[in-house]
């Protein structure tokens, strides 16, 4: 699915904050990405998403060298991934709705059935009463509810989620992995950046911890208080 | 789910509203300059065609020491003269009221008077194939009337048609200028729109927006904005154009008679508005292209 052979990445001319970075995850594995404020766990989800090019190494998903790919083959395999940013990015010129079905817009999905989807995903995440209001009208949480929505309408290959809890409480934090956790099952592969140890204790998946640069690939422990693991690391 | 809302919320920018303005007026001189430059091409057509195989002989009037009918014999041997030289197809002594008409132009129908001494006027046509020799043609009329003045017009008609056909040159490049002043507000307009909204274009390029979607929100845009703008513009052109067309149709007797615009040259007017929005949402297209060939 996702696979990085020492990869480095840096900003412009600046100094590397990745380096000799590998792993791969297989598909429908359940992984977290934490590490201190700066590590460059945005960074390497910007990867992922194919925001960013790796500045040194190898990086390959869903079985293609990202290096190899044409400009518009990027835009098809970015379909394939779901992205919770953790400034949400929703568009306020937009309902809740309209935000939840951009990506099965820019597919080219027909109308009708993209109303359906919009619609049972407001209702699975308890918005279905907001599908015409406005972003900027809804608290921190549900924002951030809609932001997952859109996020895995097109039923993503891959979801990428960068610190998806820091705006609600740990209550709902805990419930938004459960949500996750779904996913997973269905097939997802999931990557959560979090700098919340707490909240990877209650949970028994495998995680990439970053510092110093690199990265190092944790073994998933016994959930403290959570559901079993859903993930596998390679 | 509604398709109402452009995911690129253009419709709010400022652009909104200045942009059909600066459109408008620039098409607005684009018209004037397309008017003018046929009116133009008409002009040179006619003076080009209607004197071509026309030559003119010009006897001066008698002074008041003069003998009226001496000139008149001298009119008659040169008509001979001219019916007897290869190469003339006809020539005939113009009426005093048909050389009052072709002074009234410059004069006005006033000045005109039986009093005012006119010069005799023998109109020639000659085979354009086959001209007399103009030299030796003006050499023997000279023999007869020393003050007489043979001319084929070419040299006025072709200073006139220098400066008509400079004219049109500078109308062309007049519109080149307009044209390319319109492309550069609207590279100027979409590139700050690329600018103000790069956060809601970043994300639908993550999302899995090809170029083309993108580009195609800006493309309607100019396209609405330039058809907008265009269509003012024209208006404003016609309420410029028909008053003047309108002053010239009334000139019958002039050099500028004969002006008006056919219905084919008004179609050409009609489409300008939308070639500009042709124009702009190609421009809009191209920009925000090259500028999303940069991002990853």
């Amino acid at each position: 699915m996702i696979r990085f052979e020492d990869v480095a990445f840096k900003y412009g001319t600046g100094p590397e904050i990745l380096r000799e970075v590998s792993f791969h995850l297989q598909p429908g594995s359940f992984h977290f990405v934490t590490g201190p404020s700066g590590a460059g766990k945005s960074s390497l989800l910007q990867m992922m998403y194919l925001a960013s090019r790796p500045s040194r190494g190898r990086m390959s998903l869903f079985g293609r060298d990202v290096e190899s790919l044409s400009r518009d083959e990027r835009g098809l395999l970015r379909r394939r991934i779901g992205v919770v940013f953790q400034d949400f990015r929703l568009l306020d010129h937009l309902s809740v709705a309209e935000n939840v079905a951009l990506p099965l817009r820019i597919a080219g999905r027909r109308s009708a059935k993209v109303r359906e989807h919009v619609a049972e995903l407001l209702a699975w995440v308890g918005l279905a009463e907001h599908a015409n209001d406005r972003p900027a009208t809804l608290s921190g949480g549900q924002q951030q509810r809609v932001a997952i929505a859109r996020a895995v309408i097109s039923q993503p290959s891959l979801l990428l989620a960068d610190e998806p809890t820091g705006n609600v409480d740990d209550r709902i934090a805990v419930r938004l992995l459960y949500l996750f956790e779904e996913l997973s099952k269905l097939g997802t592969t999931m990557v959560i950046a979090t700098h919340s140890e707490a909240l990877m204790s209650r949970f028994s998946h495998p995680v990439l911890r970053l510092g110093e640069g690199s990265v190092r690939l944790e073994a998933g422990r016994p959930a403290s208080a959570a559901s079993a693991p859903a993930g596998s690391a390679a | 789910m509604p398709a109402g809302h452009a995911d690129v919320p253009l419709a709010r920018d400022p652009s909104e509203r200045f942009l059909p303005w600066l459109v408008a007026f620039m098409v607005y001189f684009a018209a004037l300059a397309l008017v003018s430059g046929m009116a133009l091409h008409k002009l040179i057509e006619r003076w080009d065609s209607g004197l071509t195989g026309q030559w003119t002989v010009e006897i001066p009037a008698p002074d008041l020491a003069g003998n009226a009918t001496e000139q008149s014999a001298r009119i008659e041997r040169i008509l001979a003269l001219l019916k007897e030289t290869a190469g003339v197809t006809s020539a005939a002594q113009l009426a005093r009221g048909e050389i009052a008409e072709l002074l009234e132009p410059w004069l006005g129908s006033s000045a005109l008077d039986e009093d005012l001494p006119l010069p005799a006027l023998i109109a020639v046509t000659v085979d354009d194939g086959s001209p007399p020799d103009l030299d030796a043609l003006a050499a023997e009329i000279g023999r007869i009337a020393p003050r007489a003045l043979l001319d084929d017009h070419q040299r006025w008609l072709g200073r006139l048609l220098d400066l008509a056909r400079s004219m049109q040159a500078v109308t062309a490049v007049i519109l080149a200028l307009i044209a390319l002043c319109a492309v550069l507000a609207i590279v100027f307009v979409t590139r700050t729109g690329l600018s103000v909204h790069q956060k809601a274009i970043e994300l639908l390029h993550l999302m899995g927006a090809h170029d083309g979607y993108i580009a195609r929100q800006f493309q309607r845009h100019a396209l609405k904005l330039g058809l907008r703008g265009g269509v003012v513009g024209v208006v404003l052109a016609l309420l410029t154009v028909l008053p003047v067309g309108h002053l010239i149709g009334r000139m019958e007797n002039t050099l500028l008679a004969g002006l008006a615009l056919s219905p084919v040259e008004w179609g050409l007017l009609a489409l300008l508005p939308a070639v500009t929005a042709l124009i702009a949402m190609v421009t809009a297209r191209l920009t925000v292209l090259g500028t999303l060939a940069r991002m990853p």
